[in-house]
């Protein structure tokens, strides 16, 4: 049970390989059969994990052995184990999605999807900064090729603005790491934390600039405001499953935010702490402003989903920025029904889009859905949740945020734009919804139907919001031991980092 | 040879930067490597810059830091394995678009005309 922490990188790694395997690669039903089956264990292993470190607290696990900090650790806090388990189950409803049809329209889509999944989980569970660079160029470059599969005009276009500026963005990534580890002598989060919190006065300018192109990075991952200018195209073009699996990827963007600026250039930092949280607010507030206009300006119904993913990190983004545990347990609740519900919408959008022949899912007039009733109810339930009304978790998932902002000014600005937004995002989705279902010209509907595993994925993911809402107790309970957890610093490092074992500065 | 390393550092720097900025994949390409060979040298003088000093911690007083030139390996990896992708998928976009503009179309005649003027 020791080795459990490692079953999220390694499960999707050895699947990927396994069927890329000759019997396996020639049979496309074998390749769909063991990514599902296997996306389920990753499911259940992920569970497993979450009710040991339940247990016993936070976990950390030395690769090859080597103590920290001078090897490359695992850590898993209830936090991370959330996000991987959130992961697993949006994963398993995209495979199922794309088994249905989707992945014959291009080649490897089921190994390149694994070892997405295998950087997206190692990038969660990982407790050091340069491991984590690596996570996230093997999400990337997974990323780049599901993102023209099955190719296309856009998909190219979206493809080289998206490469490009990851590229960019890696380059920084290593820049700000390269000043961190000259200053400081280690990458090993927890320890970082010890060596910032001693820092002497003459590196705090250099530190102060790492710790910044930091969040330059990671707020190019997540699409924050000055830098998300790449994301309503890229989501819009990619193919369904993936656009569903990319609504996990702004999330990494924040939770590595979180992370870094908690633990790192957190409470414990001196004359460091919450360096970024100034930068954060206004962008994150900016951001949700820009998603809500974007929601009512998009001329298709994909375009409007991705506004969405902008509007939802924006909000995450403004929690992180007030750097207090009940904002970061309003965070990962938030962070939880947000991907899983803009999961489902990108499904929707797809099965819509099928159905309305030419028109696809442009907000004009078209043809007639073949099964206005089933798409109806599933458009309806999604766009409840999404856009924050009662009985669906993101009601729940507002009033939590809400409640989390106490400082008063904080409170006019963030209240005022998170309820106007959704008061948008809600016209947004009525005039969408009336466009893409009552807008019919001619009476003859096309014949293409949904497959059962296309419906049973989009149930899959939809079926989570009322479980949010009916567990919403345990949950928010677990949210706020994620964030108890996340925010008690020193005990975290003390276990991690072994007394009289710290490393020393280059 | 601080000032030196310094000076290498800056100039492909802003070399990259000024060729990422173009509006055709190549030169972007090209923009990228040099920002990505400027990146290997910054991450390598992060152990500080030593002259003849073995890569072993511990055993004598005068070292070079071992583990700046495992990450810069790792990255030097990394990013060959990125820019391979990238030429591929810049070669593709040419066939695919029709041009090598990175916005996938050519700016209109007239404007154009005012750019390389």
């Amino acid at each position: 049970m020791w080795h459990l922490i490692t079953a999220p990188i390694l499960l999707p790694m050895l699947t990927a390989i396994i069927i890329m395997l000759p019997p396996v690669h020639y049979s496309p039903m074998r390749r769909r059969w063991i990514s599902m089956i296997s996306s389920a264990i990753q499911l259940v292993l992920a569970v497993v994990l979450l009710m040991q470190v339940q247990q016993q607290g936070l976990l950390h696990y030395a690769i090859g052995n080597w103590q920290a900090p001078f090897g490359i650790i695992l850590v898993a806090d209830t936090l991370s184990v959330v996000l991987v388990c959130l992961t697993s189950f949006l994963a398993l409803g995209a495979i199922c999605y794309g088994s249905a049809g989707e992945d014959e329209k291009g080649s490897f889509f089921h190994p390149l999807f694994q070892f997405q999944l295998m950087g997206i989980n190692g990038a969660f569970l990982t407790g050091d900064l340069f491991n984590l660079f690596v996570f996230f160029e093997v999400l990337l470059i997974a990323s780049y090729a599901l993102l023209i599969h099955a190719g296309g005009k856009n998909k190219t276009k979206a493809a080289v603005h998206y490469v490009v500026l990851n590229l960019t963005g890696s380059a920084i990534f290593l820049f700000a790491l390269a000043v961190l580890y000259g200053t400081l002598g280690t990458l090993n989060i927890a320890d970082m934390a010890l060596k910032v919190a001693a820092l002497p006065e003459q590196d705090l300018m250099l530190v102060k600039s790492g710790g910044l192109m930091l969040m330059i990075v990671f707020a190019l991952k997540a699409a924050v405001l000055p830098l998300q200018f790449w994301l309503p195209a890229t989501y819009a073009s990619a193919s369904a499953p993936v656009a569903a699996l990319f609504a996990v990827m702004t999330k990494i963007g924040v939770y590595a935010l979180l992370r870094v600026y908690t633990t790192i250039f957190g409470d414990t930092a001196g004359e460091l702490s919450g360096i970024a949280d100034s930068w954060l607010l206004i962008a994150g507030l900016a951001t949700i402003a820009l998603g809500a206009v974007g929601v009512l300006a998009s001329p298709d119904f994909r375009r409007l989903v991705a506004n969405l993913v902008l509007v939802s990190v924006g909000t995450l983004v403004a929690l992180v920025a007030l750097n207090t545990p009940q904002s970061a347990a309003a965070a990962l609740y938030y962070t939880v029904h947000s991907t899983l519900v803009t999961g489902a919408l990108f499904l929707v959008a797809d099965l819509i889009a099928s159905q309305r022949g030419k028109a696809a899912d442009r907000l004009v007039s078209g043809r007639r859905v073949a099964q206005p009733v089933l798409l109806g109810v599933m458009f309806v339930l999604a766009a409840l949740s999404v856009a924050g009304l009662p009985p669906m978790s993101g009601f729940i998932g507002k009033l939590m945020l809400l409640q989390a902002v106490q400082q008063p000014l904080q409170q006019m600005w963030i209240w005022s734009l998170v309820l106007l937004s959704s008061l948008m995002v809600i016209v947004g989705l009525s005039r969408a919804g009336s466009s893409l279902f009552w807008r019919v010209s001619g009476n003859d509907c096309g014949t293409e139907k949904a497959e059962p595993l296309q419906i049973f994925a989009v149930c899959w993911l939809l079926a989570a919001s009322p479980l949010l809402v009916i567990f919403a107790g345990p949950l928010t309970e677990l949210a706020q031991q994620a964030a108890m957890q996340l925010h008690d610093v020193s005990s975290a490092v003390n276990l991690i980092i072994a007394p009289g074992n710290t490393g020393s500065a280059p | 040879m601080e000032t030196l390393v310094a000076c290498c550092i800056g100039f492909l720097t802003a070399c990259g930067i000024f060729l990422m900025l173009r509006g055709r994949t190549f030169p972007v390409m090209l923009g990228l490597t040099m920002l990505s060979y400027a990146v290997n040298l910054f991450i390598f003088t992060s152990g500080r810059l030593t002259l003849r000093g073995a890569a072993v911690l511990g055993t004598s007083e005068h070292y070079a830091d071992p583990l700046p030139q495992a990450l810069v390996l790792t990255a030097i990896v990394i990013g060959f394995a990125m820019t391979a992708f990238l030429v591929i998928l810049a070669i593709r976009a040419r066939a695919d678009l029709g041009n090598d503009h990175v916005d996938g179309k050519l700016p209109d005649a007239d404007s154009f005309k005012k750019e390389s003027r």
